[in-house]
């Protein structure tokens, strides 16, 4: 009992006990919404079944067994196999470590480029803020998943080409953020004292602004999890994005289409994958942020 | 007082904490209120707002409100029916709120938000209901009331908008008013206008009033009673006044802040909590 | 479809008392003036992605027009027709001019000019689409208000799993599952395509519209049956409009409901049910109106993939077999003129937005 005290002291006597305190708090509002519990959990076994994939798998992804095609589930092939005889379990599975490559490769790219457009534009104000920010609405009003197939089609299918679509079509939202909360900040009294104590606009923006934009950032980031996956499965259906034998689950879902009358499991299970795994992401960003940002109740 | 308005007795608000066990806001409040003007004081937190939403039963869930007894006209608020209070609210007992710029919808004509509070309660042909509008809005010295009646809210300054505010609250005639803060949003000069105006009206419909305000200078001018209330409970309870006979050390407390004309002191005293106990 | 755009600058304008109505007319003027700058540059901006896009193709523009097996001095004598030896901003003006007098050039897979082409498959997009907001909007605004007004209970925490659903679930799987159980098992709708073939062709065009068309011609044989294929694609895009319009629709009640103007509605006992639908929807319906244009926006959007899976012949589809096929001008076009749209209706919701709020008039 007294070690929830100190977690929970309304004034705590160090930073260390109030950055431990905030965590705690944070880890008990999630623990009070079962959703967000549900999406951890979700995203938990995503980031297990990328690890442990050759452990889970029961057979490998890519060898063909003509001799096993169109099979349907059974205790062999938990989720059936497909017009080459490969177990789509195990290709499923697999599939996971393509999945997580592409929605953290994005939000590597994206996030920290917006991050930084939105700070410098909040900080500089004046004509860069305008012409970044224009340019950031231009990008903000095209359709995202247009633009990308638009982006592959000219920079040639393929994995690498979709996640650099994404990471363009996707970054304008996160300037945006950074810039309303960097403008928050950079408006408040302690900026002030910072940079009378003489600090460079870079420092300012580089050691005050940006850590503090990052709470938001990671709200945004994982609510638009889900989307990243859904265009990246998108593109792999339309057949732009990771390329055959790859076990993408989109271009899965695609090879299954023509066999979805009879064979229905060979485009089904991929997708029940999508939809498991980008529900779990959305769960988890809306519980996050009900947790970190009480003000704002959208979604909730 | 042996005809009460409203009886309470042992009222309680409670609202959930963040860590799970229930905390009391309103702690036992007991207090009758007849055709007079009572005044509630006490600082921000106290639990006086609180305790004029719960008479309304406007807390809503996971607040609870429990009371041994809780009447209006000698019918108990807490056993009505949803359909049987919403005749009591707006007819029986009505609120004057605090800022006019959050409590007045934004979207809605002035006119057609001060037609509803009479309309929910009495069906009217509605030549008649327009022309009740004017007259109230003429009752609470509006010069202009066609105009204004056409105007939106955010038309308004900050004391129209709270003269249409209370002729909203007063046109179904009501037998009690509860002002919560009515003028705490409202620059200095126009404050004793708006009070003067629920003064005025209050006087002649013979109503009962509860005047809820942390300005105990204000409350001892306009109320005939009043209660001081801290950290959810009544600590003191006196006619307005005798107020400078309190006894209980808060009251003394925040009499000795009030700054005065003639004052010479250096400083004001600060409330001394500790003497009250508790935080 | 993000889950946030349309946050973005509604949040009802905070009341600003002081304006007289002069002024407020001044300052709507400004806004609508602002609307529209930030229209052009939204359009230039796209003319110059489409651009950018068009030049930084691998493939070389003048080999797609004379083939790579053409002699050294055709190959110039082409690059210099095309105008592709001019500075780039000769260029890209020149691009805008021919966009803005309707040239998008030709498409390699089917020969035609690429704007007739648009033309010809634009209304079964438009028709589709449109079927599905109004489904999107008739369900998603009850619902959103259904799950506000009983926040917390078991409806609402129906709807809002349902509501996220729409953003995890991808568009081409639902129709595929759609079509394997509404279509080959139930045979509740029709399958592929807009009508069944032995109706094709029997419509004379007018407006491309089936549904007007048959109904000009008198066929209501024909109008049923480009219902009965309407209805599972419209139903999965009104699917994904409904979720986004019944959380939006929720989120913004939830924010009325905690105002203090409902208290005041309560205070004069209005009527639970009139407190929500009057008092507390009415200040959402403007940032409603530009939730439902982003939805509409999103679905022609959509469309694309939806449009693949149903071999429905509109632009989604003609978009996605010009990729396939490496054809740029039927790619750059459809791109355009998607985007044109999508960027029209989302900034004409945001002029209705400034024009419809008594605040800034």
């Amino acid at each position: 009992m007294a070690a929830v005290d100190w977690l929970l002291d309304d004034s705590p006597s160090s930073r260390l006990q109030a950055r431990i305190g905030r965590l705690y708090r944070l880890a008990l509002a999630i623990a009070r919404n079962p959703l967000a519990v549900a999406g951890a959990v979700i995203v938990g076994l995503l980031v297990l079944t990328a690890a442990f994939a050759p452990w889970i798998a029961t057979q490998d992804p890519i060898v063909q067994s003509l001799g096993d095609r169109l099979k349907p589930p059974s205790a062999a092939h938990w989720m059936g196999t497909d017009e080459l005889g490969r177990d789509i379990w195990s290709r499923v599975v697999f599939g996971s470590r393509i999945t997580l490559t592409i929605v953290l490769l994005v939000a590597l790219i994206a996030a920290p480029a917006g991050l930084v457009v939105g700070a410098v534009a909040a900080y500089a104000g004046g004509w860069t803020d305008r012409v970044l920010m224009g340019l950031t609405d231009v990008f903000l009003s095209m359709p995202k998943l247009i633009l990308a197939l638009a982006f592959v089609a000219a920079l040639g299918p393929g994995i690498e080409n979709a996640i650099i679509a994404i990471a363009i079509t996707s970054w304008p939202g996160y300037a945006r953020i950074a810039r309303a909360e960097a403008l928050v900040i950079r408006n408040s009294e302690f900026i002030a004292a910072v940079e009378l104590q003489g600090a460079s606009a870079w420092r300012v923006i580089s050691t005050n602004i940006l850590p503090l934009c990052v709470s938001s950032m990671i709200i945004r980031v994982t609510l638009d999890m889900a989307g990243i996956i859904l265009t990246a499965a998108g593109l792999g259906f339309i057949g732009l994005g990771a390329q055959p034998p790859t076990p993408e689950w989109g271009a899965m879902i695609s090879r299954g289409r023509s066999f979805i009358l009879d064979q229905w499991w060979v485009a089904t299970m991929p997708g029940f994958a999508i939809v498991l795994v980008s529900l779990g992401f959305c769960f988890l960003g809306d519980g996050l942020r009900d947790a970190l940002d009480p003000k704002r109740t959208e979604g909730k | 007082m042996s005809d009460a308005l409203l009886e309470v007795e042992n009222l309680r608000v409670s609202f959930p904490s963040p860590r799970g066990e229930r905390v009391e806001v309103v702690r036992g409040v007991s207090f009758r209120v007849g055709r007079e003007r009572l005044g509630i004081v006490g600082e921000s937190g106290s639990g006086k707002s609180i305790t004029g939403r719960a008479i309304l039963r406007l807390i809503r869930p996971p607040g609870r409100v429990t009371a041994d007894r809780l009447a209006f006209r000698g019918r108990n608020l807490l056993d009505l029916s949803d359909t049987a209070m919403r005749e009591v609210r707006g007819a029986g007992i009505s609120m004057v709120m605090q800022d006019p710029k959050f409590s007045l919808n934004p979207v809605i004509r002035v006119g057609d938000q001060i037609a509803e509070a009479l309309v929910t309660h009495e069906r009217r042909p509605s030549r008649e209901v327009r022309r009740r509008v004017i007259e109230m809005l003429q009752a609470v010295r509006i010069d202009d009331p066609e105009r204004v009646a056409r105007l939106y809210p955010h038309q308004l300054s900050g004391g129209m908008g709270q003269r249409v505010m209370i002729a909203m609250m007063l046109i179904a005639r009501p037998d009690l008013l509860i002002a919560d803060e009515p003028t705490s949003a409202l620059d200095v000069s126009v404050q004793a206008q708006v009070l003067d105006i629920v003064d005025a009206l209050v006087r002649d419909e013979g109503m009962g009033l509860i005047f809820i305000s942390h300005d105990l200078d204000l409350v001892s001018s306009y109320c005939d009673r009043i209660l001081v209330m801290h950290r959810g409970e009544i600590v003191e309870e006196c006619a307005a006044g005798r107020l400078r006979e309190a006894r209980h050390p808060y009251t003394r407390g925040l009499l000795a802040a009030v700054p005065r004309l003639d004052d010479t002191r250096e400083e004001l005293p600060v409330l001394d909590r500790r003497a009250m106990g508790g935080t | 479809m993000t889950l946030d755009a349309p946050a973005r600058g509604l949040e009802p304008a905070s009341a600003d008392r002081s304006g007289s109505a002069g002024r407020g007319a001044a300052r709507l003027a400004r806004s609508l003036a602002a609307v529209a700058a930030s229209v052009f540059a939204t359009f230039l901006g796209l003319l110059a992605i489409t651009f950018f896009i068009g030049r930084v193709v691998p493939i070389d523009p003048v080999i797609a027009v004379v083939g790579d097996r053409a002699p050294k001095d055709v190959y110039e004598a082409t690059r210099i027709a095309l105008g592709l030896d001019r500075p780039l901003v000769e260029q890209f003006a020149r691009y805008c001019l021919a966009v803005l007098s309707g040239d998008l050039g030709t498409s390699i897979s089917t020969g035609n000019r690429v704007v007739d082409d648009l033309r010809h498959v634009f209304p079964a997009t438009l028709e589709m689409a449109t079927i599905g907001i109004v489904i999107g909007v008739g369900l998603g605004v009850p619902m959103g208000v259904w799950a506000a007004a009983r926040q917390g209970s078991w409806i609402d925490q129906v709807i809002r799993v349902a509501g996220l659903l729409g953003y995890a679930v991808p568009a081409f799987w639902l129709g595929l599952v759609g079509l394997a159980v509404f279509y080959a098992r139930l045979k509740w709708v029709g399958g592929p395509g807009r009508l069944d073939i032995a109706y094709d062709g029997l419509i004379e065009p007018v407006t491309g519209l089936l549904l007007v068309d048959s109904l000009l011609a008198g066929e209501t044989e024909i109008f049923a049956n480009a219902l009965w294929h309407l209805a599972l694609p419209c139903s999965v895009l009104g699917f994904f409009s409904l979720a986004y319009i019944a959380r939006m629709t929720r989120s913004f009640l939830l924010d009325q409901l905690s105002q203090e103007f409902v208290v005041t509605a309560r205070v004069k006992g209005v009527p639970e049910w009139k407190v929500v639908w009057k008092h507390a929807f009415r200040p959402i319906l403007i940032p409603l109106v530009t939730v439902i244009g982003l939805s509409y926006a999103g679905l022609l959007e959509g469309s694309v993939m939806i449009e693949t899976i149903f071999s429905w012949p509109g632009i989604g589809n003609y978009l996605t077999t010009a990729l396939l096929n490496a054809d740029m001008n039927a790619v750059l076009g459809a791109t355009l003129v998607i985007g044109a749209v999508f960027i029209g209706i989302n900034k004409l919701s945001d002029i209705l937005y400034r024009v419809l709020d008594p605040r800034a008039a």
